[in-house]
């Protein structure tokens, strides 16, 4: 449009009348291409015959919408972007001296997520707090785990997977059908759905050793597709689309979150109620999680992990130092796979149900995107957009007053996908290498210093 | 006259239906400097990558150090101590210097990281000054540099150098030539290298073939090939285009 007004130097009120101007040809444009898709809506009646009527609200709201949008957007945020990138080039290369509340902000973060059970107990009670540990708590996390654990694949070793849902399906899968078939426990089920995983990740890894990039990616994704296919179809088993319930829960070292006798309430003599279990079931994905993580950093340090970026980058560099690239490869395909199961037959335990549908392309979807919008492996960034994506999903869900605006009908969650897509566009325009874009090198001789992405162009973002 | 370290013999290279390599022969004696000049597209850094196994060879043999390596994948021939600096360096634009050269010390589970580094950095003490910068960020020649510096890391019985002059400066090839030397005649290190720069890598060499359309044409030290008319109108004289 008509950016390059920009490079001029704007007063102040030049910038306002500019703003308005752009905001009015925002609204007709609006007006133009929404006339017919929002402004009409089409039904049939009863006799088949096609009935129209006119949303004059609902199309002004989007006009309205889009008009002040751009007028914002010119008036403030294109002027904070301009300053910003100034600042930026005007800022001397600097070590900057880290703050000690940046420099411990991930002690910060721990102290805080063991803490926020208790804190939100305390707030709301016991049932009050259900909403928050388990909506944006518990699912929140497993979508944190199951982002470190695709960042093996995606992040270190570069290998584009499309169908990483799979393996997820494979775990809760696993715990489900063994636990109902054979009546297996949590904790026995728990690695063996991870190892189950990680042999899945390795049948992937065989036929895919070959390939890389577009044709990479496309293989997983069909792998993906056949694992929730087989799902489906294999009724026997699986129960197809029905799925699988009453999965049993996680035990506390053998003591079952239930109305028994022997039960986590009567134990300690507390009133029952499910809160325990979802408390319960909030430190346990925690803990996965860091191990997921930890997994990740110790492995970023050891020959395997420095094969795997290496091999990100040349693989013919990488075989000609002598790694060998197809054991480098299935290892990172298992190990990522395996995180992908743990997590999978957490989220059964939690369900106590599973059906095809929770292993949808969606799902691996949305998960890169996580990774993406993070920066490719980097734990931290990841994890802050784990909480943006899903905890901004589940706020969406709390959002009942827009209905107010847009009519009984409307459901905030459908909107999550925009949701998506709208961050996605914003991070990619402001940090096009995600939340933290720079890479913590692995070698040092003496002081530590990290390589800012920013002052690079190579790279594959 | 002493042992021989690599032999190859007969080797034919093919990508695809187009024969790169026509039977050559090759050998490089233990301590020797041996150079390999030729036109472009006349095969040499495919005889290089043939000897690390990328491609592999459809015929003839490749025998290093006493093993046969014809069939064995890159990473095992790796293993066997050939390091080879390749044609476009290859290094790893993400890591760091010193994570690129920590990549080359691999095969010790880098036992002699930090003695190495030192002895890279007094050779190119330009890397030095940039070993935490981004190796995909450095100017061509700090990453020529870079990538001989990788090769060397893996302590190697053979280096194989693909045009090691290759967008460096006068100066700066003198010093890598010197330095190539000076790990010759101190450390034994054997090389067999490829260069356009054929007056530097002659004078250099104890040996040297002459590459002509996916066959050696000729060969003879150093000395020879430098006085020989064919050699002198073909690479030296007429070989500034
Ligand atoms: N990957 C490939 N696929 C098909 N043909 C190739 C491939 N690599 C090289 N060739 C062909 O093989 C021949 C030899 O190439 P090579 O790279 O070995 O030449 P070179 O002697 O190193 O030349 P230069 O001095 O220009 O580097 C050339 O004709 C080239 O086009
Ligand atoms: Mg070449």
């Amino acid at each position: 449009m008509a950016n390059t007004v920009l490079d001029t130097p704007a007063t102040e009120g030049s910038l306002v009348g500019k703003a308005i101007k752009e905001a009015l040809f925002t609204g007709v444009m609006t007006l133009g291409l929404f006339l017919l898709y929002i402004g009409f809506r089409t039904d049939q009646d009863i006799s088949n015959t096609p009935i129209v009527y006119g949303r004059p609200g609902l199309l002004a709201i989007f006009v309205a919408i889009a008009a002040v949008g751009r007028f914002l957007m010119v008036v403030f945020v294109q002027p904070l972007l301009k300053a910003r990138k100034e600042a930026k080039a005007a800022a001397v290369v600097q070590d900057r001296e880290a703050t000690f509340f940046k420099k411990h902000i991930l002690k910060f973060a721990l102290v805080a997520l063991i803490f926020y059970p208790p804190v939100i107990v305390s707030l709301y009670g016991f049932q009050g707090s259900l909403k928050f540990v388990d909506n944006f708590g518990i699912q929140i996390l497993i979508y944190v785990m199951l982002a470190w654990g695709l960042n093996i694949v995606v992040g270190l070793a570069g290998l584009l997977d499309l169908g990483y849902v799979a393996f997820y399906a494979v775990g809760a899968y696993s715990y489900a059908l063994l636990s109902s078939y054979y009546g297996l426990s949590f904790w026995v089920l728990l690695p063996i759905s991870g190892i189950l995983a990680a042999f899945w990740g390795m049948i992937l890894g065989f036929p895919v050793l070959r390939l890389r990039g577009d044709y990479l990616a496309i293989v997983t994704l069909a792998f993906g597709e056949i694992i929730r296919l087989v799902l489906i179809n294999w009724t026997d088993v699986t129960k197809g689309t029905f799925g699988v319930s009453s999965i049993p829960k996680a035990t506390l070292f053998g003591i079952p979150f239930d109305a028994s006798p022997n039960g986590f309430a009567k134990m300690f003599g507390l009133p029952m109620s499910s809160a325990y279990y979802k408390i319960f079931l909030f430190y346990l994905i925690l803990v996965l999680c860091l191990i997921t993580a930890y997994v990740t950093i110790r492995l970023r340090r050891m020959p395997v992990g420095r094969a795997w970026e290496a091999l990100r980058e040349d693989e013919i560099a990488c075989r000609s130092l002598g790694i060998n690239t197809v054991t480098t490869k299935l290892t990172a395909f298992s190990i990522g796979a395996m995180f992908g199961g743990f997590a999978g037959s957490f989220f059964a335990a939690r369900q106590g149900f599973v059906s095809p549908e929770s292993f949808v392309f969606m799902e691996s979807a949305v998960i890169l995107a996580i990774v993406v919008l993070g920066g490719m492996g980097s734990l931290t960034g990841i994890a802050v957009a784990a909480i943006v994506m899903t905890g901004g999903t589940e706020l969406l869900r709390e959002m009942e007053f827009l209905k107010h605006f847009f009519g009984p009908d409307f459901t905030p969650e459908l909107y999550r996908m925009l949701l998506f897509g709208l961050a996605m566009v914003v991070v990619m325009i402001l940090k096009p290498r995600g939340f933290v874009g720079s890479r913590e090198p692995s070698a040092f001789l003496r002081e530590k210093k990290a390589v800012s992405g920013s002052f690079t162009k190579e790279g594959h973002g | 006259m002493s042992e021989t370290l690599l032999k190859v013999e007969g080797v034919e290279t093919y990508y695809g239906n187009i024969r790169a390599l026509g039977g050559v022969d090759v050998e490089v004696k233990k301590g020797e400097i041996v150079s390999l000049i030729g036109a472009n597209g006349a095969g040499k850094s495919t005889l290089m990558m043939t000897i690390c196994g990328a491609p592999q060879a459809r015929s003839g043999s490749i025998i290093f150090d006493g093993t046969d390596i014809t069939r064995m994948p890159t990473h095992l021939i790796a293993r066997m101590r050939i390091a080879q600096s390749p044609e476009g360096r290859r290094i790893f634009g993400r890591m760091t210097v010193l994570e690129n050269l920590q990549m080359g010390a691999g095969l010790d589970n880098l036992k002699y990281f930090k003695e190495d580094v030192e002895r890279i950095f007094e050779m190119f003490p330009r890397l030095k000054e940039r070993q935490s910068q981004r190796g995909g960020t450095l100017s061509g020649g700090e990453q020529q540099m870079l990538s001989i510096g990788r090769a060397l890391m893996a302590r190697p019985k053979l280096l194989l150098l693909d045009e090691p002059s290759l967008g460096l400066a006068p100066l700066i090839v003198k010093g890598i030539f010197e330095a190539i030397k000076k790990l010759n005649q101190e450390e034994g290190l054997t090389v067999f290298l490829v260069e356009q720069n054929a007056f530097a890598a002659l004078k250099l060499s104890d040996r040297a073939y002459v590459m002509v359309n996916g066959k050696v044409t000729m060969t003879g030290s150093g000395r020879e090939l430098l006085a020989n008319p064919e050699v002198r109108a073909a690479y030296l004289e007429g070989g500034h285009h």
